[in-house]
């Protein structure tokens, strides 16, 4: 178990760092894709199975596509990567870098205290992630219906918006 | 026989059975548009143009196997393994018959939605990589298509958990035992018909690689085997859809006589034969047409399905 874990952890600190170093849009989604994937592995090995499937669905799975399908629309090209490589110039790497370090020594200090043992505590399936979401954190639930609600009605203003103006623009003489 | 020596010789049976299916299903294809359409088919290689399949196979390994040079090399090749994989992991969670099937996992049913989103990113990156407008158009619309007929076929199979009262595809197959849930998830499984259509690009939905219109879509710029790959992909695909309706909907290896496997076999293989009749009778619809038909009927329809299921499971209290 404990090897797995750190096996797929180790994918994933590897792909994320992947993902804010590739120039090319496409190869650095790849990447997060990879990050993702790595992180539900980690769900799994933790004993949450449930919540891996959802990451693998929601994240990997929709939202990714998402973003692809943004990028595939932009199409953007040779140019892009060569912009994006002139802002990646080691300058900006600084600031960053030292936020880095500062988590890193910070993880380090507490691993020293004691190393948190990683084992399979309890096993949390769908009936115990559905009775939580909609017991203690039923709030939390309901806030983001709302959220989505919005997101919703404002890409229908939007989309109707359009359809409109075609439509005059069409009927006019 | 110890638990690791039959779960490999279940992980090898399962790759034979369907590496060797979807090969056998070329043939299989051909004869039934053939036989729809009053024409012969594939009929002179071997007993009933049977070896068609091996010729095929010899040719498609030995052509030229072409990267285009202004394809994005290692997206190119990377795509055509990921519908391969995806479809294949699948399967593991797909149980044939008591005893047969690679794992037991108890979020089966999520396991397989994950692996059919993740498959979506063959054909969308494909597209991407080949560098060619056709393509890009063809991963365009696939992913668009993908993603929109993915969440109502998640959505039409929650009527079948509600029931069931579980995840897991064995404890599915079991909940049958008193009746199939094609009677009453009548209207789930319809829908999931028509998603899984959609999943796997058969003709009615093939608006990726809609040859008329754009060349051959997302594929446009391959050959050999990678060609090959995303043509297997696509008929594991359907044996996929085709399995999981007869576990999820018909009681999977359950029925009087035969023994369980080849209940499950018959099943399958009668879904397999209807895929191939949706594709000799139906003409493809245009690109919002499918959407429109996507997300204003098929949508409402599933969230109709899900509601009345669990409020009727609610009346009579808790699954079976």
């Amino acid at each position: 178990m404990n090897a797995l874990f750190y096996i797929s952890a180790a994918i994933a600190v590897f792909s994320t760092v992947m993902v804010i170093t590739r120039t090319n849009a496409v190869h650095a989604l790849l990447y997060f894709i990879v990050s993702l994937l790595s992180v539900a592995v980690i769900f799994a090995v933790l004993g949450a199975p449930f919540v891996a499937a959802l990451e693998v669905i929601v994240y990997a799975g929709a939202i990714m596509v998402l973003f692809v399908f943004v990028v595939m629309l932009l199409n953007v090209g040779a140019d892009s990567t060569e912009q994006e490589r002139m802002l990646l110039i080691p300058r900006v790497w600084i600031v960053p870098a030292v936020l880095s370090l500062v988590l890193a020594a910070e993880l380090g200090y507490a691993l020293s205290r004691g190393s948190p043992v990683i084992h399979e505590s309890h096993r949390v399936d769908p009936k115990t992630v559905g009775i939580a979401l909609f017991g203690p954190y039923v709030l939390g639930v309901e806030l983001a219906s709302i959220l989505l609600l919005a997101g919703l009605v404002g890409a229908y203003h939007l989309g109707r918006r359009e359809w409109r103006r075609r439509e005059r623009s069409e009927s006019r003489p | 026989m110890s638990e690791t020596a039959r779960s490999l010789l279940n992980s090898a049976g399962l790759l034979a059975a369907t590496l060797g299916l979807a090969s056998g299903l070329i043939w299989l294809e051909r004869r039934l548009l053939a036989l729809w359409q009053d024409r012969y088919g594939p009929n002179r290689v071997g007993p009933f143009g049977l070896l068609q399949v091996l010729a095929d196979m010899i040719k498609i390994f030995f052509k030229e196997d072409w990267i285009p040079p202004f394809a994005d090399r290692p997206v190119f090749v990377m795509a055509p393994a990921v519908i391969i994989i995806s479809v294949l992991m699948s399967f593991a969670v797909v149980p044939a018959a008591p005893g047969i099937g690679v794992v037991d996992l108890n979020v089966g049913l999520l396991f397989f939605l994950a692996m059919s989103s993740m498959g979506a990113y063959s054909v969308v990156l494909a597209g991407w990589a080949s560098n060619n407008k056709y393509s890009l158009l063809g991963g365009l619309r696939s992913a668009a298509q993908m993603l929109s007929y993915e969440v109502f076929m998640g959505l039409s199979l929650m009527g079948v958990v509600v029931l069931a009262g579980s995840f897991n595809l064995r404890e599915i197959v079991l909940a049958q035992r008193r009746i199939w849930f094609v009677v009453p998830q009548f209207l789930g499984f319809v829908v999931f018909l028509i998603a899984g259509l959609a999943e796997t690009h058969r003709l009615p939905f093939d608006l990726p690689e809609a040859d008329s219109e754009l060349i051959a879509g997302f594929h446009s710029e391959y050959s050999g085997m990678k060609f090959g790959m995303f043509f297997v992909g696509e008929y594991l695909g359907v044996i996929l859809i085709s399995a999981l309706i007869s576990v999820l909907f018909l009681g999977g290896w359950m029925g009087p006589l035969l023994p369980p496997l080849a209940w499950f076999l018959v099943k399958t293989l009668f879904f397999i034969c209807l895929f191939i009749l949706f594709r000799a009778a139906l003409p493809r619809p245009r690109f919002d047409q499918l959407m429109g038909f996507g997300w204003k009927a098929m949508l409402p329809l599933s969230l109709l399905n899900l509601m009345a299921t669990a409020a009727v499971v609610l009346w009579i209290g808790g699954p079976r």
